[in-house]
């Protein structure tokens, strides 16, 4: 008797659990942000104070950025792989004209194949309608070999570090890392763009039905070109963040970030394919890469091993929740 | 019928390019030769191989992003089998190796199908599992190859009945590439299961509904992906002498061949052989660029340049196709 009457009441709990879940789906990545900084908390005892967390932010914001032009071409069932290339050579860029050029005119010299990238990916993936993967990587692959040649041409003047992208990588302001300067309008920006103005609304548009978005009227390579443009202009600024960051010109230097942006914006709750998912998880996304990253290398596994569980976690998270978002 | 041509023409003209791109390699080289053609297709092999994995997985409708960690993986787990042994050890080697390939591949698939992720995501994951894995069983290149596997892709056959110039033409690489990849598509190509493999990347939902089993079906074709991606690490092994567990730039050159290759990235369209073919041309145009004598790094851009704009013209060749108003 008893079984009977609990047993209906236990389910529709877990139905209801899972419905408050599915209707709020950043309360599941928050808990589980929370349990790997538990985690890390008891196999570190004290690791967790607020250094750790001005360093943990300072690494999440360049990713998170990635992310979020992951998360925009995304959104209209693109991807953008050519991010860790835009970054690169906007970093490098910026480090090897700043010896002799004019901030102002290094930054705006920084943000020309930035935008150049953009273009082209946009005119063939909106124009041309090529793949967005494929159209990305082959993009990627002509900066890289361009940031080659032009290494050649500026190995004799040397490179340095603006002092100014160094405060803004590395400085902390009454425990605040000075990169939030950067991150928190971008962030805002980015949301308020895609949840409150007509351009917002007709990526999540294009991404979910793209032939009923243009027999709407909607102009579709144009959406798309400007989406592309602004995704590798916000690479290139992350570019710069990073050097400051990282302090070491190179010409792979962004390259590591692409996939885990990658993993961001699908573990945030982003459909890959379009229509589906919003930045606010993206950055949850972001932070919990930071953090798993950070618990791998206090486990002092071998770096194959890291990579090995950093695959299967991924994996995990987005599966349990697809489980959780999709089963309504 | 007319799709039929138009399937056949795009082969049909990449074969021309082939053979143009022949003459103008003559032109430049006049002493361009036999043993040239031999190198050029022992430097194939492995691009070839990796190429047959990604077409297989973009027939049925997906994409592996992990075939250039698979055939690290594989290529290193052969070369530290055979670091040291026997030489008739290696004949237990190469069927190990092919079966952890094709046990590798299905998990790819049963990982898609068990968990719902988006391809692309499991892939992207299992990339790092794979990655790390290979770290864990070589930290650096080295191990060892069999001798009698290593004469198997040097030298030419000699074909009875062909005079002594004619075999020189006939590299072991041109014919391991052709046995190999005939042995599994032809069989493949002709059964039922070959033709569920294009049901399903045509179009999944009419071919769950004529009964297609479109969880087994997919996780064969990522099964084979396996396969052929461990026959690419083998060669890889057996070209080179030793294993690298960095994968190369095997990723990109296989999308960029399949997609040259007419093969359609939605799936259910194209064949092995256009692919193939289009990775000798991708392979002989940078060979071109070395005989002129052009900077390594111009040659990367010049490749990228080509590869976007095959890219963009395939699209574009493909929308004027489609009747007016339809979308992708």
């Amino acid at each position: 008797m008893t079984d009977i009457a609990t047993m209906p009441r236990s389910v529709s709990f877990g139905r209801r659990l899972k419905r408050f879940m599915a209707d709020r789906p950043l309360i599941p990545l928050v808990i589980l942000l929370i349990i790997l900084v538990v985690i890390l908390q008891i196999l570190r005892p004290g690791i967790v104070n607020e250094r750790w967390l001005a360093n943990t932010a300072k690494f999440a914001i360049p990713l998170a950025i990635l992310a979020g032009c992951q998360t925009m071409t995304m959104l209209t069932g693109g991807i953008d792989l050519s991010v860790g290339t835009v970054a690169t050579m906007s970093a490098f860029i910026m480090a090897t004209q700043i010896v002799n050029q004019d901030p102002a005119v290094a930054f705006l010299l920084a943000m020309l194949p930035a935008v150049l990238i953009g273009l082209v990916n946009g005119i063939g993936v909106g124009v041309f309608r090529v793949h967005p993967l494929i159209m990305t990587l082959g993009t990627s692959l002509i900066g890289t070999g361009f940031l080659q040649v032009y290494q050649r041409t500026v190995i004799a003047s040397g490179a340095k570090i603006p002092d100014f992208l160094n405060w803004l990588g590395t400085g902390v302001t009454y425990g605040f890392p000075n990169a939030l300067l950067l991150f928190v309008p971008v962030a805002v920006l980015i949301v308020l763009m895609l949840n409150r103005t007509g351009f917002g609304r007709l990526l999540y548009a294009v991404g979910d039905n793209e032939r009923a978005a243009r027999l709407s009227g909607v102009r579709y390579w144009q959406v798309i070109v400007a989406l592309y443009i602004l995704s590798s202009l916000l690479a290139g600024i992350t570019g710069l963040l990073y050097i400051g960051l990282i302090k070491a010109p190179s010409l792979s230097l962004a390259e590591p970030l692409v996939l885990p942006s990658v993993a961001a914006a699908v573990i945030g709750g982003t459909s890959i394919f379009g229509g589906r998912g919003g930045y606010t998880g993206t950055i949850i996304g972001a932070l919990i890469l930071t953090v798993l990253t950070t618990l791998l290398t206090i486990l002092q596994m071998p770096e194959g091993g890291r990579r090995i569980l950093f695959g299967f976690i991924v994996l995990f998270v987005t599966a349990a929740y697809l489980r959780i978002v999709e089963d309504r | 019928m007319t799709r039929f041509l138009r399937n056949q023409g795009w082969v049909a003209g990449l074969f021309a390019l082939l053979i143009f791109l022949f003459v103008v390699t003559k032109l430049i080289q006049p002493g361009y030769g036999s043993g040239d053609f031999g190198s050029l297709a022992r430097a194939v092999l492995p691009y070839a191989f990796a190429v047959a994995a990604q077409t297989v997985v973009v027939i049925a409708g997906g994409i592996d992003l992990s075939v250039a960690a698979m055939m690290a993986l594989t290529s290193v787990t052969a070369a530290s089998m055979m670091n040291g042994a026997s030489e008739e050890y290696a004949l237990f080697v190469v069927p190990f190796v092919l079966a952890m390939g094709l046990v590798l591949g299905a998990l790819n698939g049963v990982l898609i199908v068990v968990t719902r992720v988006p391809d692309i995501v499991v892939t992207l994951a299992m990339l790092f599992v794979l990655q790390g894995a290979a770290l864990l069983v070589l930290g650096a290149p080295g191990g060892a190859t069999a001798e009698w596997l290593k004469a198997s892709v040097i030298g030419t056959v000699s074909v009875p009945g062909l005079p002594d110039w004619a075999d020189a033409w006939v590299p072991k690489a041109l014919v391991l590439l052709i046995v190999c990849l005939c042995i599994v598509w032809i069989p493949l190509r002709r059964s039922r299961l070959g033709l569920s493999i294009y049901a399903i990347g045509s179009n999944e939902l009419a071919a769950f509904r004529s009964g297609v089993p479109v969880a087994r079906t997919r996780i064969i074709a990522y099964a084979l992906s396996g396969l052929f991606a461990a026959l690419g690490g083998l060669s890889l092994t057996i070209s080179t002498g030793i294993g690298a567990p960095i994968p190369g730039p095997y990723l990109l050159a296989s999308v960029a061949a399949v997609v040259l290759g007419g093969v359609a990235l939605g799936g259910g369209k194209g064949g092995l052989l256009g692919p193939i073919i289009a990775v000798f041309v991708l392979r002989l145009v940078r060979t071109d660029l070395t005989l002129l004598a052009i900077d390594p790094n111009v040659t990367a851009i010049i490749e990228g340049l080509i590869m976007v704009a095959v890219v963009m013209f395939g699209a574009f060749i493909t929308m004027r196709s489609r009747p007016a108003g339809a979308t992708p």
